[in-house]
């Protein structure tokens, strides 16, 4: 009997590892596919030839240049802040904590706004395109405003023995604060200005260059290791504080460290691809409803499919009404929420 | 001798919670620790789980100090099954091999998963292992919770108010699994109970708590009308009823 219950524990784990290959699966095809349409279509022979390094120009240029980084850029995010939200959620003890809840958006969006302001680095082409002249600079602020935003909360909640539910309302706080500084700032600001910085904020996944993506990557990988190394420990801490501490987990400090890897992660990618929402929200819920609550694999399935979430809003949004590209935050909004709410009507029936 | 509390003094910044708290514990014992609401009890078990560092005395546990041991090494030694416990999206196996954590390295052993179908055929909980601990009664989460408690190995069992919420079947389901492991296993638990026919039946030995100090210690015959009536203010008396001591309150 006891061989009987541990062995169907294990199936049921191996299904959870099959759903975790059949997503890393599709996102490899669904890559395939999206690096081939766009406004110039491309065959797979070309890819592969441009991917080796011995296609055509055009289709070198195309795939190393544009589509590439732009995909790359796409799986990054979606990893990172669906991963993000589910060490939020667990370390806040909270559904609805998400890189957004906590401020670390509005922080960013103040610094952005704060920089194009300060340094007048915002226009308008005589096309009427807007552009950007120092993007650079205005990845800087934006950095710098989302995780000043993540250390306020995480100071008080160090010397303040903040709860995790006054981390929270702090985070919706600060939010609110660097909403009224944005809007401070958008109210001074010229016609060529404020569209700069409503631009800015629409999520952009075609503005990460290579390097830019490299250091996405490289954030992303180092919180992974930690994400997954202390996976038993979002699972104590999901059965309650006491519980967590009688297993021998430091609580606070797993809490704060997690939160400041956490939030830098965000703040790295909402600084370079603006604002993309609801990502970070729905992903670990989605996933907690499909295959469970169990970190050792939400942390993997959530990465997974926040990867596909984001990848295909973006192929989707690139190219429905091609030339045009919508912000990918538009279509991650309007893909999710209608695909969450049957999840919650389906749960509550 | 398995746990000794020495002298133990704790307080919340300026209000003194538990004052000169000495007491043993043998293996195998079930002591009860009763009181009225805010009298320390709960206080009193984290301290001896060092989840509240008491400002004086000392606490031993096997021979070794607690200060001494880190937290993987106490949780080695000690479980705790606290007084609020909620159910998520975990499924029952994963909750209860939790209790592993303090002596999983890196991934789960096939120990680990044996130990784990061991307590939870023990507890009756096989035909729920595969469903989420949302989904469960509150006596099958009680349940739960003392497995994973089990598997932890522990020496000694921490429980605060183990029946809180639970009906009468299930009350008495979870005090037996209690008294019975105590015995077969020769693990030696402390329970913060409020039922004193329920702590009567199931417990060896029993600590008296008033305003943080122990007012009374030992076997069955503290529980007495006077004791009774200075330590929760309630006129009672004690009877027998086969053999068993019953509390009838007047």
């Amino acid at each position: 009997m006891t061989k009987n219950i541990t062995e169907k524990y294990a199936e049921l784990n191996r299904k959870k590892i099959l759903i975790g290959l059949a997503l890393l699966a599709s996102l490899f095809l669904f890559s395939l596919y999206s690096l081939s349409i766009g406004g110039y279509k491309l065959a797979l022979s070309q890819i592969y030839m441009a991917l080796i390094g011995q296609g055509e120009a055009s289709a070198n240029l195309i795939i190393w240049n544009i589509r590439l980084p732009r995909i790359i850029a796409a799986i990054i995010a979606g990893i990172s802040l669906a991963v993000s939200g589910a060490v939020m959620q667990c370390t806040l003890r909270n559904p609805l904590a998400s890189p957004y809840t906590i401020g670390i958006s509005h922080g960013a969006m103040f610094g952005a706004a704060f920089a194009i302001i300060l340094f007048g680095i915002g226009g308008a082409e005589s096309t009427g395109e807007i552009f950007i002249n120092s993007p650079y600079l205005v990845t800087i602020f934006a950095f710098l405003g989302s995780f000043m935003a993540a250390l306020v909360i995480l100071l008080l909640a160090k010397l303040r023995k903040f709860t995790p539910e006054a981390m929270i309302l702090a985070g919706i706080a600060m939010g609110s604060l660097f909403s009224a500084g944005t809007m401070v700032i958008q109210y001074f600001a010229n016609d060529l200005q404020l569209a700069s910085m409503v631009y800015w904020t629409f999520g952009d996944l075609g503005r990460p260059l290579w390097a830019e993506v490299g250091i996405m990557a490289i954030v992303m990988f180092i919180s992974l290791i930690y994400f997954i190394y202390k996976r038993w420990d979002y699972n104590a801490l999901e059965s309650g504080e006491e519980s967590a501490k009688s297993l021998g987990v430091n609580t606070e400090k797993t809490r704060l460290v997690s939160m400041l890897i956490a939030s830098l992660l965000v703040s790295v990618n909402v600084a370079f691809l603006g604002i993309i929402g609801f990502v970070g929200l729905i992903c670990p819920h989605l996933i907690r409803i499909l295959i469970g609550g169990d970190y050792r694999f939400l942390i993997p399935i959530s990465a997974l499919f926040g990867a596909i979430l984001l990848l295909v809003s973006d192929t989707i949004a690139r190219t429905i009404i091609s030339p045009i590209v919508l912000p990918v935050g538009i279509l991650t909004s309007f893909m999710g929420a209608p695909l969450f709410l049957y999840l919650l009507i389906k749960m509550y029936k | 001798m398995i746990l000794s509390v020495d002298d133990v003094e704790f307080s919340y910044q300026s209000k003194s919670v538990l004052k000169n708290v000495k007491f043993k514990v043998n293996k195998g014992e079930v002591v009860s620790i009763l009181g009225v609401n805010g009298a320390g009890k709960s206080t009193l078990l984290k301290c001896v789980n060092r989840m509240l560092k008491p400002k004086k005395g000392a606490i031993l546990i096997d021979n070794f100090n607690l200060n001494t041991l880190n937290s993987e090494e106490i949780a080695r030694k000690m479980a705790y099954v606290s007084q609020s416990v909620n159910g998520n999206y975990i499924n029952v196996f994963d909750a209860v091999l939790l209790g592993r954590k303090p002596h999983i390295k890196w991934e789960v052993s096939k120990k680990d998963l044996e130990i784990t179908g061991n307590v939870l055929r023990l507890m009756n909980l096989e035909e729920h292992a595969l469903r989420y601990t949302k989904e469960l009664s509150g006596g099958e989460l009680q349940k739960v919770v003392i497995a994973r408690a089990l598997v932890q190995e522990p020496q000694i069992l921490l429980l605060d108010e183990p029946t809180n919420n639970l009906d009468l079947k299930n009350q008495m389901a979870v005090m037996k699994i209690i008294r019975d492991i105590s015995k077969s296993q020769n693990i030696s638990s402390i329970v913060v109970m409020h039922d004193l026919n329920l702590t009567l039946r199931f417990s060896d030995k029993f600590i008296m708590l008033k305003d943080g100090m122990i007012y009374s210690k030992g076997n069955s015959d503290v529980i007495n009308s006077k004791n009774i009536l200075a330590v929760y203010d309630v006129n009672a008396y004690v009877d027998n009823y086969n053999g068993i001591p019953i509390v009838v309150l007047a």
